[in-house]
């Protein structure tokens, strides 16, 4: 998509990378001429530049991506009712019963290929199959603009022989476990004894075993189907190390803000909050408190967190910080209480709620807390408009 | 190919339909607009970018012209 933006870089190695200066200096993706180069998503940029010296390398622009991924997906609604996202680039489509409209499953697919190369100006993959995990695995086997059709009659020949790691949820942890016992293709998991399987990797060996064998059942859901929340949470990677009592706390409090308004936009309230600590040597640990009563305010979220992270804070710099709100209930019927600690909180929520309003109105930064003007560059951040995703499970 | 963004004077009608009516060029000419010929979404692979393509005809001569994020860009020359 940068290229495209940028036609000069067509034909060159590109990464899109996060800022080094502010410590998200990662590859987040990359061109087929720099994957050439063996460089990979998630690694260091200047691991990325070790492997080619001539990358060049883009800042990203989530506001483009996230109008490509809506633009798509209007397309993809002129096709089939049932569209099923996943992730910001990728989605299931159910096109069962349109062989009328638009031909067989892979003549909708390359109508679907060519409409997005025409309209968007980029190139798609797709994988057609009878199974939303064959459909999966189809669209990352032939890259950047091919259609990749697997059959209840082919799936063996075609799929069998690719590394279990190109299976969805076959991590590092599962492949290494898999290798011990010399299972590494697709092929060699279909055919091992799923009781077997399920001994070494609990119900996610009978869950993969099921996978491999063409026998995912799970249907697509329809567009604009919003998956139960179970959990809201931020974190960041700070652009220095926190180092004082004050740094945490204006930190979690950022985050505890975008946590609490994402809250009260689901109409949800939470009932425990979980803090995840990162250190400088990226090792990490988590904490969580209950409330007594369950909150959507970011000063009941953010104080809880801060006072958790500083009860276990032992004065080490901390690289990165998380809040997540969890255990959520509904804010359908509020009890009125006249407990004063209670009516306390209410008058809290009217608070943020009249922020909310006036954020949405004239932007983030337009009211912030006396404390975030302490340290500008620390708080020059706006998780809930800037870093929010949503992450995506196969299991809805 | 350079992304030229440009001013345009466009009539809205009843409909809430936008047609572009001229072109005015960075240089102040005015360039009408003799005929909107097609009009859908589209990339622009030479100048980079994507939006509302309008295939409009000026002076005899077929030309794209592209309303991308509320504003319109021209394919130009380097």
């Amino acid at each position: 998509m940068e290229c495209l933006y940028n036609p000069s870089l067509r034909g060159k190695p590109v990464s899109v990378c996060g800022s080094v200066e502010n410590r998200h200096g990662i590859v987040l993706a990359s061109t087929p001429e720099a994957k050439k180069f063996g460089i990979k998503t998630g690694e260091a940029v200047w691991q990325a530049r070790q492997k080619c010296r001539d990358l060049v390398v883009v800042e990203p622009h989530y506001e483009r991506y996230q109008r490509f991924s809506q633009a798509a997906h209007e397309i993809y609604a002129d096709y089939s009712p049932c569209v099923e996202p996943f992730g910001l680039d990728e989605c299931w489509l159910d096109v069962t019963g349109t062989d009328h409209l638009f031909g067989s499953g892979k003549s909708a697919a390359d109508a679907i290929r060519t409409r997005i190369k025409a309209e968007l100006g980029i190139t798609a993959s797709v994988g057609v199959s009878y199974n939303k995990i064959f459909a999966k695995l189809g669209s990352d086997m032939k890259k950047p603009d091919a259609t990749t059709v697997i059959l209840p009659s082919d799936y063996q020949s075609k799929v069998w022989d690719l590394p279990a790691s190109d299976l969805l949820y076959v991590g590092p942890a599962t492949k290494s476990k898999l290798h011990r016992y010399g299972i590494n293709t697709i092929g060699q998991l279909a055919c091992s004894d799923p009781d077997f399987l399920c001994r070494l990797l609990g119900k996610w060996g009978i869950t993969l075993w099921r996978f491999v064998n063409g026998l995912d059942s799970s249907p697509v859901s329809p567009a604009g189907s919003v998956p139960v929340i179970k959990s809201i949470g931020n974190s960041t990677t700070c652009p220095r190390d926190l180092t004082s009592e004050d740094d945490i706390r204006i930190t979690t409090m950022l985050l505890a803000e975008s946590v609490a308004a994402r809250l009260r936009e689901q109409r949800c309230k939470c009932r425990t909050v979980q803090v995840w600590i990162h250190n400088t040597d990226l090792s990490g640990r988590e904490r969580q408190v209950r409330l007594p009563f369950p909150s959507y305010t970011a000063k009941r979220i953010g104080d809880t967190a801060t006072g958790v992270i500083l009860k276990n804070w032992q004065g080490q710099p901390v690289r990165g910080l998380g809040v997540r709100a969890q255990n959520l209930v509904l804010d359908e019927y509020p009890q009125l209480s006249l407990l004063p600690e209670i009516k306390e909180e209410q008058k809290q929520e009217d608070l943020e709620i009249a922020l909310d309003h006036v954020r949405r109105r004239f932007g983030h930064f337009c009211v912030q807390r006396g404390i975030m003007l302490t340290d500008t560059r620390l708080s020059h951040l706006a998780p809930k408009d800037e870093h929010t995703i949503h992450p995506v499970s196969f299991f809805q | 190919m350079l992304k030229v963004y440009v001013n345009v004077t466009a009539r809205f009608d009843t409909g809430g339909n936008m047609t572009p009516m001229s072109i005015i060029w960075g240089d102040g000419t005015e360039y009408e607009i003799d005929r909107v010929l097609d009009k859908r979404r589209a990339a622009s692979l030479k100048a980079g970018g994507f939006g509302d393509r309008y295939t409009v005809r000026i002076w005899n001569r077929e030309r794209y012209l592209f309303f991308e994020d509320g504003r319109w860009f021209v394919e130009g020359k380097e």
